[in-house]
């Protein structure tokens, strides 16, 4: 496979921007050509997940960089690092971690990334518009922008995020083309439980049997609640991505590329069509936890992904009407606390028995005090991973159901 | 290495010279969840080949799988040593590929990585050593 070199591309490979442009871009050419991408085009803007650590090589690539004297060309949000620079006490690891994950972190903004240290950078920081062509890494970050925003991406990560945002370049193939979007997979909603008065929990059970039942592959979705808001989308996004490799989903009516069944298939058939019931949907719910109703919980987490103002809204007044037992967690970004603190709700989650975590995640490092117990969740995604990351028993539920646990101190649902 | 076969031609995704036993997977690995940097072995319970050890195998694998930190994952192995000697796909793998890139570009470990044809791939992968002569310009895979 060959790809093209335009002339950007040609001085950029040179050293004509610097080494440091021309060191990704060797990179970024290889990559292109390994996944059959014909050129190279503008990126509009990056999101990088490298500044989380997985060793000495995640610090040796970027301090290259650094050294180098790179600078990212376009605008550069950062997801979670393993560390929260704000509350620095949270973190339980050990302090090699803590000290090579804080200069990884540190390292990422010296090369001009925005130190925005969130997986939701399109909640307020960076909501590219509908049909942008950007270099995301984060799979949530990634099925969020493509599918709720309408902009385009392949999944990248590692090392080659770093090298998009270094040389404003990307490789032209996959989701950046607008027939490679197009639905193959049908999943109809046929009934819902009656029981289910909010959206949230069917956008949790539709997100994880997309990502088991599809992989890669592009679903559109017919039937679900049509008030199912944008923290609905982030979370069934959130969970298909985790449970498989999707990138992108439609859902008609609700998402910009599916007005209607048809502009999603964009005028041809589906190679499958999966049909759930109420049935389905609670049976998914019940097996994402790993434990009984009534088993004690040590902590709850909320927030994976990063919480949003308008959760937070829903949150304090369940918190606030008595507080929780036991530790109470909720992941979010420095953007989101700046509007907490400016609001007052900051002081008043904390009186209430509430952890702010910013910057990181509960499932990525070692935050939670206590893990004796199961913890409790109303994340798709952190149900998904905490058993193999932190080794724990997990109790998935509403946000109701996990702050009248926190009261009670077991699993309990209201 | 005594060649005992004619050589097969493939694809350089990552160019490098190297040889070793061969390690065919049975089934997709994920490197990020599935296999341990520090120890080179696969660590993924679900699968067939768990407890294997990749250090210094030539890995023979259809396809790959998984998070893209698997990149990482793969570029820490090499960096210390307990990574394969080379990989043979039979399909396009962008987080092998640029796992292994990393390692070539900043420690000069260089671990090949090609595509070998489906023609060839039933003798490749039936081989007890190869040979992998990765350059720019196109790869040979010498069979024994």
């Amino acid at each position: 496979m060959v790809v093209v070199i335009s002339s950007i591309d040609r001085d950029l490979l040179d050293g004509a921007l610097g080494p440091a442009a021309a060191f990704c871009m060797r990179l970024l050419v290889r990559f292109a050509e390994a996944v059959g991408a014909t050129r190279l085009e503008d990126a509009e803007s990056a999101h990088i997940d490298g500044c989380l650590y997985h060793g000495k090589v995640s610090l040796d690539f970027v301090e290259r960089l650094v050294s180098l004297g790179g600078r990212v060309r376009i605008p550069t949000t950062l997801n979670v690092g393993s560390v929260d620079l704000i509350h620095p006490d949270l973190f339980r690891g050990d302090d090699d971690l803590r000290t090579a994950g804080t200069r990884l972190m540190r390292a990422h903004e010296d090369l001009g990334c925005l130190p925005t240290f969130t997986c939701a950078p399109y909640q307020a920081l960076a909501r590219p518009r509908r049909g942008a062509q950007i270099a995301w890494a984060e799979s949530n970050a990634i099925v969020f922008a493509n599918s709720v925003l309408g902009a385009r991406t392949n999944r990248y990560g590692d090392f080659i995020d770093l090298c998009c945002a270094i040389t404003g370049r990307l490789p032209w193939y996959g989701l950046h083309l607008a027939e490679n979007r197009r639905a193959t997979v049908l999943v109809a909603i046929d009934d819902l439980p009656d029981e289910w008065r909010a959206p949230g929990l069917a956008c949790v059970a539709v997100g994880h049997v997309i990502g088991r039942r599809c992989g890669d592959r592009i679903p559109v979705v017919t039937g679900l609640p049509q008030d199912s808001s944008e923290d609905d989308l982030k979370a069934l996004g959130a969970v298909a991505a985790s449970s498989g490799g999707v990138a992108l989903f439609h859902a008609v009516g609700l998402t910009p590329e599916a007005e209607t069944l048809d502009d999603a298939l964009q005028g041809g058939r589906p190679d499958e069509v999966i049909h759930l019931g109420a049935d389905d949907l609670r049976d998914t719910i019940r097996r994402l936890s790993t434990v009984p109703d009534g088993t004690p919980i040590s902590a709850v987490s909320l927030g994976t992904p990063h919480f949003s103002l308008q959760e937070f809204e829903r949150l304090l007044p369940l918190v606030e009407e008595s507080c929780p037992v036991i530790d109470l967690y909720v992941n979010t970004s420095r953007a989101v606390l700046s509007h907490l603190v400016d609001r007052g709700w900051q002081e008043r989650l904390e009186a209430a028995g509430v952890t702010l975590v910013i910057d990181t995640c509960t499932y990525v490092t070692a935050v939670i005090r206590d893990l004796s117990g199961a913890v409790m969740t109303n994340s798709g995604k952190w149900a998904y991973y905490a058993p193999g990351n932190l080794g724990v028993e997990v109790a998935f539920g509403s946000l109701e159901d996990c702050v009248a646990s926190a009261r009670a101190g077991k699993v309990v649902r209201p | 290495m005594t060649a005992t076969a004619r050589p097969a031609d493939a694809i350089t995704l990552v160019p490098g010279e190297a040889e070793g036993p061969v390690l065919v997977l049975s089934e997709p690995l994920s490197f990020w969840g599935g296999f341990d940097a520090a120890t080179g072995l696969i660590i993924d319970r679900w699968h067939p080949q768990h407890g294997a050890s990749l250090a210094g195998q030539v890995l023979v694998m259809d396809a790959g799988r998984g998070s893209s930190s698997g990149s990482s994952v793969l570029a820490e192995a090499l960096r210390r040593g307990t990574g394969p000697a080379a990989i043979v796909l039979a399909t396009r793998d962008a987080i092998v590929t640029v796992g292994a890139m990393v390692a070539v570009e900043l420690y000069g470990i260089a671990c090949p990585v090609v595509l070998a044809g489906p023609a060839d791939w039933r003798r490749v992968a039936g081989a007890i050593c190869l040979a992998v002569r990765a350059a720019p310009a196109g790869a040979t895979l010498h069979i024994a």
